[in-house]
């Protein structure tokens, strides 16, 4: 009876905290993202972003935004849940997130089926957006991001013999080694070209025997489209293997931990990712730089930069739809056209991707340097 | 694979094998003596290399005194959880099950405080340049720790037995392991004994945790999960309970782990399954561990 008596009272609690989480005059944002687990820079720099985004931005149509913030904890099954939790519970119009294409298509289906448009800003593997039409992102693609470090090594490293070192338990690294062999094998002509190719997963620490195996092969130059953390120690363990090739490596290495967990081993590596403080593209991005130093009291990375854009573009949507239904802003935000972003102009093409410049960083002297930009083709 | 590239693939082996090793120790002597599997051993392997990190980032000890200062008190937070996630258990009288369950919250609860309190981001770990330091051996390339750690898991295994089978502490904790009752009406103050064997356990934990951060300097709450588990995995192999067993067991699925990606090296993201395929059929064939002796049943 007491039990009863209890739930009942939980219940009333709950329907509480239901009714009031949504009032008329908030827009309710959700943003769901890795702030803990093997991603947690990643989710926290980005996160970092869209704070700095809702303190500069707090008002959409004289309505107040409220940002509902969840930890997915860089689980798949916790993404889903996050994001059904966001919708369900915090009624939101939209939502940001996630670092970690894995994470994004675990989210992503949730949100369509509830037909909550969610704003992608960094899950780079192509099959987050693509057949899912309430999923954008405000960054580029992976076959751009292969594209780019192919590039690289062949011309800058001028490297004819590569090796790949992938995580196969991400959809982003798997992806990103596809589309790099794809484009280095373009650029030679032999497929050959791609000596070999070895693989760990998530949470391993020892790669000492891949590497030992990519050694045999003697490669001019290793690709690892890992997470930070991971190839962090991965590059750590190959010089101390003594294998002293050029590392390159994708947008998931930018994180201060790459170079604090690397220190001296991973000076010189080459990285491909979507912005960089050093090199502004359009009146926003110094705006966005000043903003945030002041705020934080150091440079922004590439991940702030695109969680600030994404939550951006959603308000800059509902503004255009001058709606806050969640129909009007998906469809608003399809037609998205030179939005000016702290990363660039973003434009959405038809599977509701941005296409962008890339930008590649050198590590020198224990810090990111700016080592170029490449134009989409 | 040329010969070089297999006495590569073997230096990188005997690393691995002797870091579980030393993790299994610790495991399978907490549960030889209290018939307890700590799932919190893979956390309390993190709170040594935590505590060790924060002794020198924050208090500026020399790396040596802050690895001493770690294993000091990982022993402490072991005593601890005992008194508060194990002890009361038994003084009801708890099925061993319960305790197992209990093993795992306070195993969650420690993840979880960690998080809390440190975050989720990574840590670097502080090296001494000393271990990081390769050695070329023909065109076999090896670090000092290569040298250092196998070394230390041997001292640690004559620790160990010293402790066990030598003191007269040790001569309690193999009493408390025959027969509780018995033990207890001998004069053996139980509660004591038993929290000795947490605090030398913990220790052991928190050494190997240090090991552990040392070959790969990426420290955070939750990876002490991966290890933890695997250790285990590598007592049980050796036949949970024995010593040298634990021993045994680490070597083989440190050995396995890499020798399966030596000779198929295209099967590289299937480690874990190929190393656990070859443990599970060695369990089939030995039920009770390599080293492991079929347990009579009290009655």
């Amino acid at each position: 009876m007491l039990a009863k008596k209890f739930s009942l009272i939980f219940l009333l609690a709950l329907i509480l905290v239901f009714t009031g989480t949504s009032f008329a005059d908030e827009v309710n944002i959700g943003v769901y993202e890795p702030l803990t687990g093997p991603m947690a820079a990643g989710g926290q720099m980005t996160l970092e972003g869209i704070r700095l985004a809702h303190e500069m931005y707090p008002t959409v149509l004289g309505k107040e935004v409220r940002l509902f913030v969840e930890d997915n904890k860089t689980d798949k099954a916790e993404a889903a849940l996050t994001v059904s939790r966001l919708i369900e519970l915090r009624r939101v119009v939209a939502i940001v997130g996630t670092y970690g294409s894995s994470l994004a298509m675990s989210g992503g289906p949730v949100a369509e089926a509830a037909g909550i448009p969610v704003m992608g800003c960094s899950p780079t593997h192509p099959l987050v957006t693509q057949g899912n039409d309430y999923y954008f992102r405000a960054c580029f693609i992976d076959p751009f991001q292969g594209y780019i470090m192919a590039t690289y090594a062949y011309e800058t490293l001028g490297a004819r013999r590569v090796a790949i070192i992938q995580d196969i338990a991400q959809d982003y690294s798997v992806g990103l080694a596809h589309f790099f062999r794809q484009a280095f094998v373009e650029l030679t002509g032999d497929p050959a070209s791609v000596v070999g190719m070895s693989s760990y997963q998530t949470l391993d620490t020892d790669f000492t025997a891949q590497l030992t195996y990519l050694r045999g092969l003697d490669p001019e130059a290793i690709f690892a489209p890992g997470y930070y953390g991971d190839v962090a120690l991965l590059i750590t363990q190959a010089r101390e293997l003594g294998i002293g090739v050029p590392f390159l490596g994708g947008d998931a290495c930018e994180a201060p931990e790459f170079i604090e967990i690397g220190g001296a081993y991973v000076e010189g590596v080459a990285i491909s990712t979507h912005y960089s403080a050093d090199a502004p593209v359009t009146e926003e991005s110094s705006k966005f730089v000043a903003a945030f130093i002041e705020k934080y009291g150091y440079s922004p990375s590439a991940f702030a930069a695109l969680g600030y854009d994404a939550y951006r573009l959603i308000l800059d949507a509902i503004e255009r739809a001058d709606s806050t239904d969640p129909q009007a802003i998906r469809d608003a935000l399809a037609e998205t056209y030179r939005f000016e972003g702290a990363t660039g102009y973003i434009t959405m093409d038809e599977d509701g991707n941005a296409v962008k410049t890339g930008v590649i960083l050198e590590v020198k002297d224990g810090e990111f340097v700016y080592g170029g930009s490449v134009e989409p083709r | 694979m040329s010969l070089t590239h297999f006495f590569q693939h073997l230096a990188n082996g005997v690393y691995l094998g002797s870091l579980y090793a030393l993790i299994a120790i610790g495991y399978t002597m907490v549960y030889g003596i209290l018939r307890l599997i700590n799932f919190a051993h893979g956390e309390l392997l993190i709170v040594g290399a935590f505590i060790a990190y924060y002794g020198i980032l924050i208090f500026h000890l020399p790396w040596w005194f802050s690895f001493i200062i770690a294993i000091a008190l990982g022993a402490l937070v072991g005593v601890s959880l005992e008194r508060v996630a194990y002890r009361p258990l038994r003084e009801r009288e708890a099925p061993r099950i319960s305790l197992l369950v209990s093993a795992i919250g306070a195993s969650f609860f420690l993840q979880n405080l960690g998080l809390v309190i440190i975050g989720g981001r990574h840590k670097s770990f502080y090296r001494p340049p000393f271990f990081a330091q390769t050695v070329q051996l023909g065109d076999v390339t090896v670090m000092n720790f290569l040298f250092v750690l196998p070394l230390i898991t041997i001292i640690i295994l004559g620790i160990v037995f010293f402790l066990v089978y030598r003191s007269k502490t040790g001569m309690a904790m193999r009493a408390l392991a025959k027969d509780y009752p018995t033990a207890r009406l001998m004069g053996i103050n139980i509660n004591r004994i038993i929290a000795y064997t947490f605090a030398l356990g913990s220790a052991l934990a928190a050494i190997g945790g240090i090991m552990y951060a040392l070959r790969y300097p990426a420290i955070h709450p939750l990876a002490g999960v991966l290890p933890g588990l695997k250790c285990f995995i590598a007592a049980v192999v050796g036949g949970i309970g024995n010593v040298p067993g634990a021993v045994l067991g680490g070597f083989i699925l440190g050995m396995l782990e890499i020798m399966g990606i030596a000779f198929f090296p295209h099967l590289a993201g299937y480690r874990d399954a190929i190393a656990f395929i070859v443990l599970i059929i060695i369990l089939s064939f030995k039920p009770t561990g390599l080293l492991g002796e079929q347990v009579v049943e009290k009655v």
